[in-house]
């Protein structure tokens, strides 16, 4: 049996009075990438931004039920905490305009107040760069702004800061909706080198992404969970209708 | 109308016929071309009235300059450049230095910043991104609006009535010979009207962050403090800066108020509690007992220098915003 890592329990996630995300159960097993599909407004990013507990940044927006991480219900911890270990990559690559790529990468250090050595910083920013396949494109030009890279860059940058807090989930919310077709290749390829060490989520709504990464799929409909399986055999052989119909691309 | 005359075959019928249905639609083209003439003309003529207004503007600054500039040349003749730094203001002999109101406005006006910018920013965060909308919001929006919409003497009133008496004791208890007027209690009062300039600026500045920005800070597990510290801060601080510039130039030129709790002496201020005099409350203060042309030619000379003093400040900060934003 594999390792369960994030495990969700009859969950559910509003806002206001709208019902987004419907009695999710769920066990995403560890190192490995899943992907989340569905078509536009199925909830699939709420229930992602649960599982950080990123959600309830917004007005009005709550949830219930079991959202575990390693057995322990994250909406028990401090949602630091559970950020620290569950990073986060969003839609449109943010780096901080302010700061250096190499401030970039060590944000999350500093923004939480720990201080470290000069070698120490070195090293977390050499080794996070390079997992994110960025070093040898910025390796001369570190202490330049985050904002002068192009769009692919600065979507690995993203990643770089996320995992440079050795985060054990790594979110991705549709990371390469902005992209164009190289920088999204070269984020894709990425996420094959980063599974050896992270659980990956990601949010997509292009079903071939999704096929392409991932080693499970859910797919989403309506704020359900229509259906979670192997990524081949969703995609081969979908069991419900629904799969069936969005795969075929009879709604998107 | 020639092709009719050199056709002998038509009839006058004919001819009839053939004019006019050759001036139709010349007659509606004239029409049509009448109209958009006229329309040509009324566009002109708006731009022409908006030039002018917005011009009109530009010669008012002029002239205004230019009237304080003749005005206080008596004075300049009299008394030269020695007037910015002369220590004595003395209408009987007829000495005039402004030194002393120089002093006070200066004082005065960063008293009053050094107090108010921490409200300022407080209001600014509480309403820019900790409760951007609901009645509460609303609610403490309006009140330091109308901070700036309360006429000025009504804060002259109040600060003789309640903050004079406050500060007095207070003068009594550090032991200050206790007047209760003067360049502190003027400080606090300016410090209250000017806050809804930078509070309102740091407002629409900290709301127009980004939400990716501050979520990416979110997710790296920043509290609310760290991401508004490190980044709403950084992002906002040109904006910020600007509008704590808006407050300074309201500062400086405050008169009714400070002129109601300043005390009103031209003597050089020991310490911030000691009563004063600002440019502009001189000028207010002293203007109807001017008699003679080379004191009424003085305080013009004052309001010159209050005039150039907002213009460099202006300047700077413009200057400060400029590198800011270019960073």
């Amino acid at each position: 049996m594999e390792h369960t890592i994030v495990r969700t329990e009859k969950f559910n996630a509003y806002f206001g009075a709208n019902h987004v995300v419907k009695d999710v159960n769920i066990s995403i097993p560890k190192n490995n990438v899943v992907a989340v599909m569905g078509p536009s407004g199925c909830g699939k990013t709420t229930f992602l931004r649960c599982i950080n507990r990123m959600h309830e940044l917004i007005a009005g927006a709550t949830c219930e039920g079991e959202m575990l991480l390693n057995n322990e219900d994250v909406y028990d911890m401090h949602p630091i905490f559970v950020r620290l270990k569950i990073g986060m990559v969003f839609q449109r690559p943010n780096p901080f305009p302010n700061l250096s790529i190499y401030d970039n990468v060590i944000a999350g250090y500093k923004l939480n107040g720990i201080k470290m050595a000069k070698a120490e910083k070195d090293k977390i920013v050499e080794n996070s760069l390079s997992r994110a396949a960025l070093w040898n494109e910025v390796k001369d030009s570190l202490h330049k702004k985050g904002t002068f890279l192009s769009g692919g860059q600065q979507q690995r940058l993203c990643i770089a800061r996320a995992i440079a807090m050795e985060p054990e989930v790594l979110l991705l919310d549709e990371p390469t909706s902005a992209l164009d077709p190289i920088s999204t290749a070269s984020v894709e390829e990425l996420l094959f080198e980063l599974k050896k060490n992270y659980t990956l989520i990601i949010v997509t709504h292009n079903m071939q992404q999704a096929a392409r990464v991932s080693d499970r799929t859910a797919f989403f409909y309506l704020g359900e969970l229509v259906e979670y399986d192997d990524t081949k055999q969703m995609f081969t052989n979908p069991k419900d209708t629904r799969t069936q119909n969005y795969i075929t691309g009879r709604f998107s | 109308m020639e092709t009719t005359v050199n056709n002998p075959g038509a009839t006058r019928r004919d001819k009839l016929r053939v004019t006019s249905s050759l001036q139709t639609p010349d007659k509606v083209n004239v029409r049509r071309l009448r109209r958009s003439y006229r329309q040509i003309r009324t566009e002109n003529a708006f731009r022409k009235t908006l030039i002018i207004m917005a011009l009109a503007i530009f010669v008012l600054v002029v002239g205004i300059m230019i009237t304080l500039i003749v005005q206080s040349i008596p004075s300049m003749k009299l008394l030269g450049v020695k007037y910015l730094w002369g220590k004595v203001w003395d209408p009987v002999q007829d000495i005039y230095g402004a030194y002393p109101f120089l002093l006070g406005t200066l004082l005065t006006s960063f008293l009053a910043l050094i107090i108010s910018v921490p409200f300022s920013f407080a209001v600014a965060i509480v309403l820019g991104e900790y409760y951007p909308r609901g009645w509460f919001s609303n609610l403490l929006k309006n009140v330091v609006e109308l901070i700036a919409a309360i006429p000025s003497v009504i804060y002259g009133f109040w600060g003789l009535f309640v903050l004079v008496p406050i500060v007095r004791n207070f003068e009594l208890k550090i032991g200050v010979q206790p007047m209760g007027v003067g360049i502190f209690t003027s400080s606090v009062i300016l410090s209250i009207m000017v806050i809804p300039y930078a509070a309102s600026m740091g407002r629409e500045m900290i709301r127009m962050v980004p939400s990716p920005l501050k979520e990416g800070a979110y997710s790296l597990g920043a509290t609310r403090w760290e991401v508004i510290r490190s980044i709403i801060m950084p992002y906002t601080k040109s904006g910020l800066f600007a509008g704590v510039l808006l407050s300074l130039g309201r500062a400086l030129g405050e008169t009714m108020a400070v002129t109601m709790v300043i005390g009103n002496t031209s003597l050089i201020p020991k310490n911030i509690f000691s009563p004063g005099n600002t440019m502009a409350s001189v000028i207010a203060n002293e203007f109807t007992e001017a008699a003679s042309p080379v004191y009424l030619s003085a305080l013009i000379e004052l309001g010159l220098v209050l005039f150039l003093v907002t213009v460099v400040i202006n300047m700077i900060g413009k200057r400060i915003i400029k590198r800011f934003t270019n960073e």
